[in-house]
């Protein structure tokens, strides 16, 4: 709170009252929990047609702030302040029955996920419908709501038939633009947007981004675009405000923010974006990877294959997922296969690891042909980490119970449990807590070093840093590119993150539907790209603007 | 990544292969439990022969009778095949206690338990799922209390006890109800169900109450509802909503509950003196009435077989994930 007046404040409280009246204002919001104070009082405005970014990470209560401007507070948190539209004024807290008036008509709200904010049994149609109905003061007919419907799927470029899709039949790109469809069926004057593409691949990101830009603008729609990625703000909003444990820490205009950070939060916020740019991508791998890469590429060639996955295909029914796709892991390489959703780069994974059984090719370990499924493998040949680090780990058992048991398996002795939360930098205490009570990070370090207690010689990563907070990202993957060099463990890293498999990959294969579109040396494959789909994927990554 | 035309026809006709399939799987089940249903003649304890006898005197003509008509003489999967084929045409054999046939004997006792399980069924769903909802919804408030004590009550209380007290209660302190039998057709044995009927819905309600509140409490939480209300959809709308997603877990337990409705039946039928198949039943075993209770085993497993052939159908009528993942196998 105490820094919110120190930097130039371009469209903040100043104008409130005498200012224009179109323009969205909150003054003081401010929001308590069961114990306390979790948001300290703040005001912004936005100007119709423009957007105000709320950064911060999770936890650092930008989200409670979007869900109190919503009305959509959890029980036992309420907020104080005024949200001043130009067709009302609430005072919070507000009655339900001043909120049923609001959202929707007045304020909408766009969540994270699109794959759980639309209802799975419900086709997409019948959702955006909803919305309409709950909007309109008379009974529409069928044709005119049809209608309607059309109408809202194509402002955001969908096709007509989409109305008659299931969610589960679409990407996730086109789930969140029926997600938008549905939002802004009522035209409200406000959509706050939480971290609306952090869901989504990163070619979807920049197009959902711009969409929204250009739905704003055609409306004349004030936008609070919330996340926890600088980067994506970059060239999309007018007006930044950093929040850090509840309290704006810095505010003001979008790129003066950015080139000249004055709080030290927002430095290390900058600092630890994974975006494509030069600046951070040198950071990182000065910090990360330098003098492993020479090292690798040797081992390249020189050591020898550990894994060998050679034309493997692999169909789930009729509907074929891998056409062929070939992957070699060398001794102490770090290899990383980029790709969207539904690219086949979690099933070849998984095909690797033995927890899908592949419908032909050769998997090879070692030299030796490894038969499909996971009976042929032992479990020091190579472990997994999963994305969710939230869900892989047993909630009723200790941390040190969990590791324990890996130790067991691998024939350790429970004494080594110390030996192997140093490896990951956990305190030693950490073995009698329960996952509930770590954070994201620690957890994704706990299930490493689960992965560890049996030694493997290949460690799979699938998404295993796509759960976490940008900074926390950086400091896992610090871990494995330490760990690599101190164990000598060869990785296969799977993610849908070029940024962040450029930080520790020695070499790269993209894939797309199934098929390696390119593969190489990382470097070159990010920096040189010569398949258009990897342009792409390099282009959309670079959250830098061309406005900028 | 839409639907075509095209690709509509063609997951209707896996949708159609996939129900032959369902539907020849239970035919499968059902001979297997044919064949046990048949060797209970065999398994009971004594002389086969006694037992079909009954309390008949067991003269030399009568034996040999016995043997012809059950074809004891023959190998036994002859005489298994000829009792299958007289079971599909509907020839059960003849009930040693009452003397008529057994399709006779289950067929006038057939509809008074039908319209006493449906009654029962009935009233539990139409009670216990807008509890449910509703306690899910306001939950902590004086309905949820209400609706857990319920079902608290409705768990633990035993049948025959819930049955007297509400025969002491509504049949003699206040004389609303009949006290016994099932009246003479029509509204009046409607009239005559209302006891027992309730008496059997309280167990079940209470099963049907607590899974569709923690359905129910579990779709609230999830993203949609947010999303539903932030967009401003009304109250009851969302609930809808979210009502749709937790119906999968209602009709998985809702059909289980039915299954045990389908052997529940005996005591209700017992406590309020219903010629029912319960009491049948009930009479055919202690009466060692083998035919009536091959019979019986089979009516109730064919039942049970049909109900959750309904299940899985109900699934992929609720649920599109459920419909794609089947068409595409």
């Amino acid at each position: 709170m105490t820094e919110t007046s120190m930097t130039n404040v371009p469209a903040s409280g100043a104008g409130l009252g005498s200012g224009s009246s179109t323009q969205v204002a909150v003054t003081a919001l401010t929001i308590d929990g069961p114990a306390g104070v979790v948001v300290a009082p703040f005001d912004f405005s936005i100007a119709p047609g423009e957007t105000l970014a709320l950064i911060g990470e999770s936890g650092s209560g930008k989200t409670l702030s979007a869900k109190a401007i919503a009305g959509l507070l959890p029980a036992g948190f309420s907020a104080r302040g005024t949200i001043a539209l130009s067709s009302a004024t609430i005072e919070l807290p507000a009655t339900d029955a001043v909120w049923r008036a609001t959202r929707g008509r007045r304020i909408s709200l766009l969540l994270q996920d699109p794959f759980t904010s639309l209802s799975p049994v419900h086709r997409c149609g019948t959702q955006i419908g909803m919305t309409i109905d709950a909007a309109s003061a008379t009974r529409l007919s069928r044709e005119e709501r049809t209608a309607r419907i059309t109408q809202s799927l194509a402002e955001v470029n969908l096709p007509a038939d989409v109305a008659r899709a299931y969610p589960h039949e679409l990407s996730g790109g086109m789930r969140q633009r029926v997600a938008i469809a549905a939002a802004l069926a009522t035209d409200p004057e406000l959509l706050i947007a939480d971290e609306p593409t952090t869901a989504l691949d990163a070619s979807n990101q920049g197009e959902i981004l711009d969409l929204l830009r250009g739905l704003q603008e055609k409306r004349g729609m004030a936008a609070l675009l919330i996340s926890h990625d600088l980067g994506m703000v970059r060239g999309r909003a007018e007006h930044v405000l950093v929040m850090r444990h509840g309290e704006i820490v810095e505010r003001g205009v979008t790129s003066s923010v950015l080139n000249a950070p004055s709080h030290p939060y927002t430095r290390a916020l900058i600092e630890a974006d994974p975006s494509l740019t030069d600046r951070s991508a040198g950071i990182v791998r000065t910090a990360s990877g330098a003098g492993v890469t020479a090292a690798a590429a040797d081992a390249d060639s020189a050591i020898g294959d550990l894994v060998t996955a050679t034309d493997i295909t692999k169909s789930f029914g009729d509907k074929t997922v891998l056409h062929g796709v070939s992957v070699t892991v060398g001794r102490g390489e770090t290899v990383g296969i980029v790709g969207e959703s539904g690219s086949g780069k979690t099933t070849i994974a998984r095909c690797i690891a033995g927890l899908e059984h592949e419908t032909s090719g050769v998997i090879e370990f070692d030299g030796f042909a490894l038969p499909a499924g996971r009976a042929s493998r032992t479990p020091k040949q190579m472990q997994i980490v999963f994305q969710d680090p939230y869900s892989s780990l047993n909630p009723m058992i200790s941390v040190g119970r969990s590791l324990k048991l890996a130790l067991r398996v691998a024939g350790r002795p429970a004494s080594d449990l110390n030996g192997l939360l140093q490896l990951v930098e956990l305190p030693t205490d950490f073995a009698s807590k329960r996952p509930a009570e770590l954070s994201g990070g620690q957890r994704q370090r706990v299930a490493i070093a689960r992965a560890l207690a049996v030694q493997p010689e290949l460690l799979i990563c699938d998404e295993s840093v796509s759960a976490l907070d940008v900074s926390v990202q950086k400091q896992i993957l610090d871990l494995l590119a330490k760990l690599r060099v101190e164990l000598g463990l060869s990785i296969l890293f799977i993610s849908h993150d070029l940024a962040v498999v450029r930080q520790l990959a020695d070499r790269v294969y993209v894939l797309r539907h199934g098929e390696v579109v390119e593969s190489g040396l990382c470097h070159d494959v990010l920096n040189a790209p010569t398949h258009p789909y990897t342009q792409a994927l390099v282009a959309a990554s670079i959250h830098e603007a061309p406005t900028h | 990544m839409t639907t075509t035309p095209i690709a509509r026809a063609s997951q209707a006709r896996s949708l159609g292969r996939m129900l032959v399939v369902r539907v020849l799987g239970t035919i499968g089940i059902l001979l297997v439990l044919s064949i046990i249903v048949f060797s209970m003649l065999h398994l009971a304890p004594g002389d086969i022969v006694k037992n079909l006898l009954g309390n008949r005197a067991s003269s030399p003509e009568a034996i040999a009778a016995i043997r012809a008509q059950y074809n004891l003489d023959q190998p036994l999967y002859m005489q298994y095949l000829i009792w299958l084929g007289n079971t599909l045409t509907g020839d059960f054999g003849q009930s040693i206690r009452l003397q008529d046939s057994v399709s006779n004997v289950i067929g006038s006792r057939l509809g008074i338990t039908a319209a006493l399980s449906g009654l029962a069924f009935l009233l539990a769903v139409i009670v216990a799922v807008p509890l449910g909802v509703q306690s899910a919804v306001r939950s902590g408030s004086w309905i949820d209390r209400f609706a857990t004590g319920f079902g608290i009550v409705g768990l633990s209380a035993p049948t025959f006890a819930v049955g007297l007290l509400l025969l002491y209660t509504f049949a003699f302190y206040l004389p609303i109800f009949p006290v016994y039998g099932s009246g003479d057709g029509g509204l009046d044995t409607l009239w005559h169900l209302v006891l027992p009927a309730i008496t059997l819905a309280l167990g079940l309600g209470a099963i049907i109450l607590k899974l569709t509140r923690t359905a129910m409490l579990r779709e609230l939480e999830s993203d949609y509802v947010t999303f539903g209300r932030a967009r401003g959809l009304p109250d009851r709308q969302v609930h809808l909503i979210a009502l749709r997603n937790a119906a999968i877990p209602i009709v998985t337990g809702a059909s289980l509950v039915l299954t045990f409705l389908v052997g529940g039946t005996v005591l209700a039928e017992t406590t309020f003196a219903l010629p029912g198949l319960g009491t049948l039943l009930q009479g055919s075993v202690l009466f060692k009435d083998i035919a009536v209770v091959q019979a019986l085993t089979l009516l109730v497993a064919v039942t049970i077989a049909i109900i959750a052939l309904l299940a899985d159908l109900a699934y992929i009528f609720l649920d599109p994930r459920i419909r794609a993942k089947e068409s595409a196998q």
